[in-house]
């Protein structure tokens, strides 16, 4: 410890050279955060809520796109566990213009009367609920979204059907909050069951079931998949992680990817660190013989070599963790309709990873540098003329 | 006067490891890139070389996607009747009523299952595909068999010629595995169609149709008079710009992958920047020297510039050569419009190349351009004492 000094001062010496170094490290590790804290969105997300560690989607095992009869839903609620279900119907549809991206969002059709019930987590003031509960026509959307396109309650919203033959003039009767910030508007299944021919009224994309208690929820997918097990439509249940991962992979190999991206981008910090490092050490190989007349060992030597590299590394390291966090709240408020952007996050366990791969890879890098400058013989080092 | 470039060469070849370094840490940048631009050029080659320019894809009115479409056997049987549509060999309108749906597989990259899309279509319809069968046979009418896409067979060890799959209301026997060339329907199964629709209750409609037109100034025409026909009510699209515009499956992929590079670009600059300023402390003797023999300060200036260029290119080179062993190797992502998974190649072509040895060069020309000015600007004796 007493040797800090000495080691800030010789990484001070060639300013130019550490600022460079420190910046093309902090450039480095605040792609790494930002890969990592992209991961953990993508892959572990945040912590299910009270209300979230409730819910079960339940969908055709096939995928989403093949439906399953509307009289499940009797079956379901009456599965031990089970405390209530409602049809959770995609619409897809068009609104104003489907090629502008601004104008993509969840439109869902659900029952009013349970919809609040199951998810517990939207904040709606009760008037406008109730509202919202006895109109036929009626819907509700996200604040984000409502916000975004400018909706006032009472303003009337049109989509046009792509998946259904129907087109759906909504009132706007509710604003909700939602602390996972989804753009969705839900609607009545009741009037889009009305628009629906006879053959197409028998179809549900998928229902949303809401346990007793944690414990039941994995005991109730069980039983409800056993139950329609040889049927023309077999179900999967799966908690709304498990549904978002299932997505996720649907966007490509992910995984494979990110951890490639990481990999490059951590080598390429060990070439820039070790590369500084070697040219540092390489200037003041006389020095070092000096250093070594005056009684300094081959290990205090070596030790103040890595230090200066750690001193670097993390110094880079601290840098890329804050513009990570600049970069994820940019990238938080700029990109409109991508869900899981809206979580992005550099959690203090994303900027310890970080921190640590920056301490790891800087005395890594040194490592080749430092130990040819420890074992130099006096003499050697004496004559060296660089 | 010049100074040569040997001198540069030589330089960089003195200093190997830290010449290694820096390039091997643009090489990474470069890599990067290029491996994101070979995934959208393997995927955009997918979907490019599949529809066939004569031909039309036909929709229900206001449909996007064949998946949500639905288009029933009256409608067919009077589209059929269009003078504009080419006739084969047996005097038959040649059009192809054909119903998709997604089944889901296990796969290598996804164990828990992936969508994949099923097409069933009558032997017209294998002709407007133009599809042919490399192991194995095609399916017969009336049974319950299916034919797998090349791509499909080679990710999903369930779909092999001998095996049978289960979807709809029982199990399918694969018997036989098509090729399509390099287009999207090798991420397809097929069947026959009227087997299919029963499976999924949907005898009555189907998706869409397939058409061929007479030639290509026929075209144009028969699109207009489809989606004029009030009556059938239906729209009419080139098949080749259906496929065009499900290019951007794989844009979250490439937003992801330029973004990165161009991050890792602005480190590996400073990295270069670095390199060179070293080289230029290192050389001060050297520039003196230049200067005493009678070389301007512009030439000092161009030949350092010189010198970070060509360690840049060499990066480039590197990263090139990096990013070269995935050519061809097959990935898939998920296609919205299909709702099911469409596999491709990286392709690694020169076209994706030169952009990444570009971008080498822009990287090698910003972190050269600082040391090359500072070494121009040394004054010949500090320079000279300065050793």
């Amino acid at each position: 410890m007493k040797y800090l000094p000495l080691i800030l001062k010789n990484s001070l010496r060639n300013r130019k050279r550490t600022s460079l170094t420190v910046a093309s490290i902090a450039v480095s590790f605040c792609l790494l955060g930002f890969l990592l804290a992209m991961y953990r969105v993508l892959f572990f997300g945040n912590d299910p809520t009270p209300a979230q560690a409730l819910r079960l989607l339940t969908h055709h095992r096939v995928s989403l796109a093949q439906p399953m009869p509307a009289s499940y839903e009797d079956k379901i609620a009456k599965v031990p566990g089970v405390k209530s279900v409602t049809e959770w119907q995609w619409f897809g549809g068009v609104y104003k213009d489907a090629r502008d991206t601004r104008n993509f969002f969840m439109r869902m059709a659900a029952e009013p009367s349970k919809l609040f019930t199951i998810l517990s987590e939207l904040q709606i003031p009760d008037r406008q609920k109730e509202t919202f509960q006895h109109d036929r026509i009626g819907c509700i959307a996200a604040k984000s979204l409502a916000d975004r396109q400018g909706w006032k309650l009472g303003q009337r919203i049109t989509i046009m059907g792509d998946i259904f033959p129907v087109n759906l003039e909504l009132t706007l009767d509710g604003i909700f909050d939602t602390p996972e910030h989804m753009e969705m508007l839900v609607f009545n299944r009741d009037y889009l069951r009305e628009g629906l021919p006879p053959s197409a009224k028998d179809v549900v994309s998928s229902y949303l079931v809401q346990a007793e208690t944690p414990q039941d929820v994995p005991l109730a997918a069980r039983a409800i998949d056993n139950m329609f097990d040889n049927s023309p439509a077999p179900t999967k249940s799966e908690t709304e992680r498990a549904f978002q991962l299932s997505f996720v992979s649907f966007l490509g190999n992910l995984k494979l990817f990110l951890m490639a991206i990481c990999g490059a981008v951590t080598f390429t910090i060990l070439l820039v660190s070790g590369n500084t490092l070697s040219m540092a050490v390489r200037e003041r190989v006389r020095e070092i013989g000096i250093l070594k007349t005056l009684g300094f060992t081959s290990g205090t030597i070596l030790g103040i070599i890595l230090g200066e590299a750690g001193v670097v590394a993390v110094g880079g390291g601290v840098l890329g963790c804050a513009l990570a966090v600049l970069m994820c709240g940019m990238l938080r408020n700029a990109v409109v309709g991508v869900q899981f952007l809206k979580i992005l996050r550099v959690t203090p366990e994303i900027a310890a990873i970080t921190l640590a791969v920056a301490l790891f890879t800087g005395i890594v890098s040194a490592l080749l540098p430092a130990v040819r400058a420890a074992r130099t013989p006096i003499l050697t080092s004496l004559r060296y003329t660089g | 006067m010049a100074i040569p470039i040997a001198y540069n060469l030589r330089n960089l070849v003195v200093r190997k490891t830290t010449t290694v370094m820096t390039a091997l840490g643009i090489g990474l940048t470069v890599a990067v890139l290029v491996a994101d631009l070979a995934l959208v050029n393997g995927l955009k080659q997918a979907f490019q070389s599949t529809g066939n320019p004569l031909q039309i894809l036909v929709l229900r009115k206001g449909g996007t996607a064949e998946l949500s479409s639905a288009m029933s056997r009256e409608v067919y049987q009077d589209l059929k009747t269009n003078p504009g549509i080419a006739r084969d060999a047996g005097g038959q309108p040649m059009a192809s009523l054909e119903m998709v749906a997604v089944i889901s597989l296990a796969g290598i990259d996804s164990p828990n299952g992936m969508s994949i899309s099923l097409r069933g279509l009558d032997p017209v319809g294998r002709q407007l595909h133009n599809a042919r069968v490399v192991d194995g046979r095609w399916f017969q009418a009336g049974r319950r068999e299916i034919v797998v896409g090349r791509s499909v067979s080679k990710r999903y060890p369930q779909a092999r010629v001998g095996k049978q799959i289960r979807f709809g209301k029982g199990l399918w026997q694969v018997v036989g595995v098509m090729d399509a060339g390099q287009s999207a329907f090798n991420s397809e199964i097929w069947g026959d169609l009227n087997q299919i629709a029963s499976d999924f209750n949907r005898q009555d409609t189907a998706s869409s149709v397939l058409l061929r037109a007479v030639d290509a100034a026929a075209v144009p025409a028969l699109v207009n008079s489809l989606n004029d026909d009030r009556r059938l009510n239906v729209a009419a699209i080139p098949e080749q710009t259906y496929y065009d515009n499900q290019t951007n499956a794989g844009a979250p992929l490439q937003i992801l992958g330029t973004f990165v590079s161009i991050i890792m670009a602005v480190g590996s600059s400073f990295a270069a920047m670095n390199t060179m300023f070293a080289a230029v402390s290192r050389r001060a003797m050297e520039i003196g020297t230049l200067r005493v023999l009678g070389f301007s300060r512009f030439s000092i200036l161009t030949s350092f510039f010189f010198e970070s260029l060509l360690l840049a290119a060499a990066g480039g080179l590197a990263g090139c050569l990096l990013a070269l062993p995935l050519n061809g190797m097959t990935t898939g992502v998920g296609n919205f419009t299909t709702f099911s998974e469409i596999a491709f190649n990286f392709q690694v072509t020169p076209a994706v190349m030169l952009p990444g040895v570009l971008f080498a060069l822009i990287l090698g020309a910003v972190g050269g351009l600082l040391p090359a000015r500072s070494a121009a600007r040394q004054e010949i004796l500090v320079a000279l004492r300065e050793g």
